[in-house]
């Protein structure tokens, strides 16, 4: 039996030989971590159920990444998925579903490599389970109960964790050599920015129709026993993120791209059209740009998520 | 677009290639991938040899020399990622276009990557082509990963096609009842994406539905919790041992020469 089935995934999948071996380790460390811990959590989460209730979500992820609608130009939005899943069966189960779904992907249809497995697991399994899980969360509890702000925290933690699965992607893709982050970042980030508005509007339609029909399965991933460790996972992340700026910056030439990039005009040049929102992309105030362009991105994240809580705080206490 | 072809890659059988025991395939794929991951750029020759392996595992899995080659441009896409090194890595200048300076060590550099991508590809194809999904599955297992893990990719596996072919019924609903024109459907782009986004919504009742059924089912006929048992393929014999040597000793060779020359 043969299906054609228009497939188009975000462009997250690493290939082998884009990272270095060094990265990869890095990568399989995280993602072991990640698993070893969620297949533990869940076995207490579910029980006896969580073989197949797991193994069946997988699938349906897979199944679901291939539903998509059309946008512009021969382009279509889907869905990733590692948020939705996180809301609906709490972080760790989604890691586990994501997992599984990357594995088959990677293995059986080569959307992904085999050495870069690792980080394919972390950037959009572990990440984009654990920033939707919290963003959705975070938001869901300054908005209070009710549709509206269910499906509006739903959206911004869809965005966000596809943007910060991008980064992610970017940075070690930067660190490999493979790229570099000058523009790597701003590209990444750039048309995540616009994927990620696909992710938020099929990740409210699905919970929209959830709402509606089965609500009871909602609460399913807000009683995830997860939460404690779960805190731990953002500092881990967090932690990851600052040891990668820092060898970054403190290795004095990071493979010559970005000074030569930078030299050359190329970046400039380059870069101009995609952004203007900050200008170049860079802090005015910070001198490197390597560092200025990680914090750009990393500011322009928490001022979307602040601008977000802010406003979910005050809509509450207008209904209030 | 990328056209994926929703059917068991696994093609059967009896060459040398697929009668090799799962944990050899596998273990000589990831050492494999793991040398051109490593090979320092430019190394042509080193490269070369690699390619070299990946023809032959090919014409001696009776697929015919060329069937990995005719696959192996699914990675292609992300070469983006990696296109603007030729114009951003110093080095001896080779050429102009556009305005801006083409170096040799970049355009190395470039093609390197997207070279170790196409040879690890070609082996991950052969490996799937080769392997039926239980002994991939089982030789992982033996391979320490975990148990559990393991039974929920194969419990996916299971279920995959199934799923698939829920969502295009779901999408054949939706293209005989919304109007959807030529890359373009009815409504605004909002509600297309809330109308693809319910869809997933019902794909994930049904999803739970099917897990309870199947639970159920599993219950029914003693199951307890735990991994799901399989089938166990025959022992490793000298001669699997044996390809394994060569195959490591033929590596080693090539990273030498990587590295020395």
């Amino acid at each position: 039996m043969h299906f054609h089935v228009p497939f188009s995934p975000p462009q997250l999948h690493i290939p082998d030989g884009f990272l270095s071996a060094g990265v990869s380790i890095v990568g399989w460390v995280l993602a072991i971590a990640a698993i070893g811990y969620a297949l533990r959590q869940t076995r207490g989460q579910f029980g006896e159920k969580q073989i197949p209730l797991m193994g069946v979500l997988a699938a349906f992820i897979f199944a679901a990444q291939a539903i998509n609608f059309p946008v512009a130009g021969g382009t279509s939005g889907h869905l990733l998925g590692g948020t939705l899943a996180a809301i609906i069966m709490g972080p760790w189960a989604a890691v586990l579903i994501m997992t599984s779904v990357i594995a088959i992907q990677a293995l059986i249809f080569q959307d992904g490599g085999l050495i870069v497995l690792g980080f394919n697991i972390a950037n959009m399994g572990l990440i984009t389970a654990f920033t939707g899980h919290f963003v959705y969360m975070w938001l869901k509890r300054a908005m209070g109960e009710g549709r509206n702000s269910m499906l509006a925290a739903g959206a911004i933690g869809a965005w966000i964790s596809v943007m910060l699965g991008a980064v992610a992607t970017a940075i070690e893709l930067a660190i490999s050599g493979a790229s570099p982050l000058g523009l790597a970042l701003p590209a990444m980030a750039g048309v995540h920015a616009l994927i990620g508005i696909g992710e938020a509007i099929i990740t409210v339609g699905a919970l929209a129709f959830l709402y509606t029909t089965r609500r009871d399965l909602l609460d399913i991933g807000e009683k995830a026993p997860a939460q404690a460790s779960a805190n731990w996972v953002i500092v881990g992340l967090v932690i990851a993120l600052v040891v990668a700026v820092f060898s970054f910056a403190a290795s004095p030439d990071p493979d010559g791209l970005e000074r030569v990039a930078e030299n050359t005009g190329f970046l400039d040049r380059a870069m101009r059209p995609v952004y203007e929102i900050l200008p170049d992309y860079t802090i005015p105030f910070i001198g490197n740009e390597l560092m200025s362009g990680i914090l750009a991105v990393v500011v322009g994240t928490l001022i979307v998520f602040s601008a977000a809580f802010v406003i979910a705080r005050l809509q509450r206490k207008a209904t209030a | 677009m990328l056209h994926f072809n929703l059917a068991d890659q696994y093609r059967r059988g009896s060459s040398r290639i697929h009668r090799l025991d799962p944990r050899i395939k596998i273990l000589g794929a990831v050492l494999f991938i793991a040398a051109a991951t490593v090979m320092p750029p430019g190394k042509w020759v080193a490269f070369g040899l690699l390619f070299v392996v990946t023809v032959l595992v090919a014409r001696l899995s009776g697929l015919g020399w060329a069937f990995a080659l005719k696959r192996s441009f699914v990675a292609l896409p992300f070469a983006l990622a990696a296109v603007t090194l030729p114009f951003t890595v110093p080095g001896q200048p080779i050429a102009q276009i556009g305005g801006f300076t083409l170096s040799a060590e970049g355009s190395i550099r470039f093609l390197t990557i997207l070279v170790k991508s196409w040879v690890s590809v070609q082996i991950a194809i052969l490996l799937t082509v080769t392997t039926s999904f239980p002994d991939l599955l089982w030789g992982m297992r033996e391979l320490r990963i975990p148990a559990p893990l393991i039974s929920i990719v194969g419990f996916m596996y299971r279920y995959l096609f199934i799923f698939a072919d829920e969502a295009l019924r779901l999408m054949r609903a939706r293209a005989s009842r919304s109007g959807a024109g030529a890359g373009k459907g009815g409504g605004g782009l909002l509600w297309r994406g809330r109308v693809a986004g319910g869809m997933i919504g019902n794909l994930t009742l049904r999803a739970f539905e099917r897990s309870e059924r199947i639970y159920e089912a599993m219950v029914a006929r003693g199951y307890i919790g735990g991994e799901i048992k399989t089938m166990t393929p025959p022992l490793m014999t000298d001669g699997d041992r044996n390809a394994l040597v060569v195959w490591v000793a033929y590596l080693v060779m090539t990273l030498l020469i990587g590295f020395i020359f």
